[in-house]
């Protein structure tokens, strides 16, 4: 049986509160969201917080919405919530694709958008996801509040641009207006880890790429971009030869390790196949053939 | 001495409260401090969903809460399908179909199974087995689970049950 180790257990009310609670209670105090990245480390006692602070209770982080030009996404919005707005799937269809294969059903009633990207794990699916379609972060301390790109808020495996102190509030996307996207994965089984994925959009103008956005997990992929392979594609038009070319940068620029997912070159081929099929199924999106 | 707390939940219709060490993970609440075992304690590592009960209306695998982000809320767990002596149809159809042969996944099952029906009436195989994908059963190989929840889906109960009720 595994159960955490011993743990005291705060409530926040809001942001401030939770804040004030972060202060109080110093780095050992960890914020609980849905619990589905920390609860199951502090069963293994991988993570030992001396504090969880409950979050679930803060309802103003829990919202979609589009204001100045931006998808707005709460931290506290659940995986389950984001897969059923028709305003995401509206402006990008790479969320619904991502979520629908992000764990199962009863995990994403859970998960949480925030606490995805916080947990900062290599395999997650959302931090593909924002750093192609170059997002930002809010995050909020007692001593203001921060924008950071997604392409520079993961700072390493399971470390992210947020302090101690800090509490990340918000996912935005910039509306692109034409833009398309998808997403695509391969695992072992439903709900597992990615052994690799891939997410896209592109924005087509005259039948040339004047956008866009490539981002990879699982696979090693620096900041979970392939910047050589987008700059490759601006100003092409979007022929099979060129994909197939701008997947190979696109693989080549990650750094795959075999584990029980499969071994590198494996990784590698998916990479590139992959990122592939979503910079071909944005597309056909962009022009109305699926 | 650990921090000690009191939580307070309804659960299946009922306010229960305890003090309880931070740590406990609601499965183990719900079994060890409320005797309620219906609810299956597998993988411990939210994979196998035997664990899968309603917490505020939604299927969660209760290996991954703790009892005390519970507190306040609503649970519900497989105790709370049979109303009055009356088996859910869910039940009736995990009966009537075999949807079981070693019964450790059951509990899980029926509650992802009583959610999709009160959302999706008449849902197709794909949509049963997508409901279902975040539990295992190493018995049945899905296909009677399957064919129960689509006989629950033909043969809707006549009775409101206890969550509509208080609804």
């Amino acid at each position: 049986m595994q159960t955490p180790a011993p743990v005291d257990y705060a409530r926040a009310t809001s942001v401030a509160h939770a804040l004030e609670l972060l202060e109080q209670r110093g780095p050992e105090a960890r914020l609980i969201a849905g619990g589905h990245s920390l609860l199951p480390m502090m069963r293994l006692r991988i993570a030992q917080p001396e504090c969880v602070i409950d979050i679930n209770g803060i309802a103003d982080l829990d919202y979609i919405k589009v204001e100045e030009g931006e998808l707005r996404i709460g931290a506290m919005t659940r995986h389950a919530a984001v897969l059923a707005s028709p305003v995401v799937g509206e402006h990008y269809a790479i969320f619904h694709d991502a979520e629908r294969r992000i764990a199962d059903p009863p995990v994403r009633n859970r998960g949480t958008v925030g606490g995805s990207l916080c947990q900062g794990d290599p395999a997650e699916d959302l931090a593909a996801v924002a750093s192609a379609l170059r997002a930002t972060v809010v995050i909020e301390s007692r001593a203001g509040t921060r924008t950071v790109p997604a392409r520079e808020f993961h700072t390493g495996p399971y470390e992210t641009a947020v302090g101690d102190d800090e509490i990340l509030t918000e996912l935005r996307v910039p509306i692109r207006p034409g833009a398309s996207s998808a997403y695509d994965k391969v695992k072992r089984r439903a709900g597992d880890w990615a052994i690799a994925a891939a997410g896209t959009y592109v924005v087509l103008s005259g039948g040339i790429i004047t956008d866009v956005g490539i981002g990879l997990t699982a696979v090693g992929a620096p900041h979970f971009c392939a910047e050589d392979a987008e700059r490759y594609l601006l100003g092409k038009v979007p022929t099979d030869e060129y994909l197939t070319e701008a997947a190979r940068l696109a693989a080549d620029a990650c750094t795959p390790r075999g584990d029980q997912r499969g071994p590198a070159e494996y990784k590698h081929h998916l990479a590139a196949e992959l990122t592939r099929r979503v910079l071909a199924r944005s597309i056909a999106r962009a022009e109305g053939r699926v | 001495m650990p921090q000690m707390i009191k939580v307070t939940m309804t659960v299946n219709g009922e306010e229960v409260s305890a003090d309880i060490e931070p740590r406990t993970l609601l499965v183990h609440f719900v079994r060890d401090h409320l005797g309620l075992t219906g609810t299956h304690w597998g993988c411990d590592t939210s994979q196998c969903g035997t664990c899968v009960l309603w917490l505020d209306r939604e299927p969660v695998k209760s290996c991954t809460v703790l009892a005390a982000m519970a507190d306040g809320h609503e649970v519900a767990t497989v105790e709370g399908l049979e109303v009055d002596g009356e088996l859910d149809p869910v039940q009736l159809g995990f009966m009537n179909e075999h949807g079981l042969q070693c019964g450790f996944c059951t509990p899980g099952m029926m509650m992802t199974a009583r959610w999709l029906l009160d959302h999706d009436p008449d849902p197709d195989e794909a949509t049963i087995r997508e409901a279902i994908s975040g539990q295992l059963c190493r018995c049945t190989g899905y296909e009677n689970i399957v064919r129960a929840v689509r006989w629950a889906a033909q043969h809707p109960r006549t009775q409101p049950t206890e969550q509509e009720v208080q609804a």
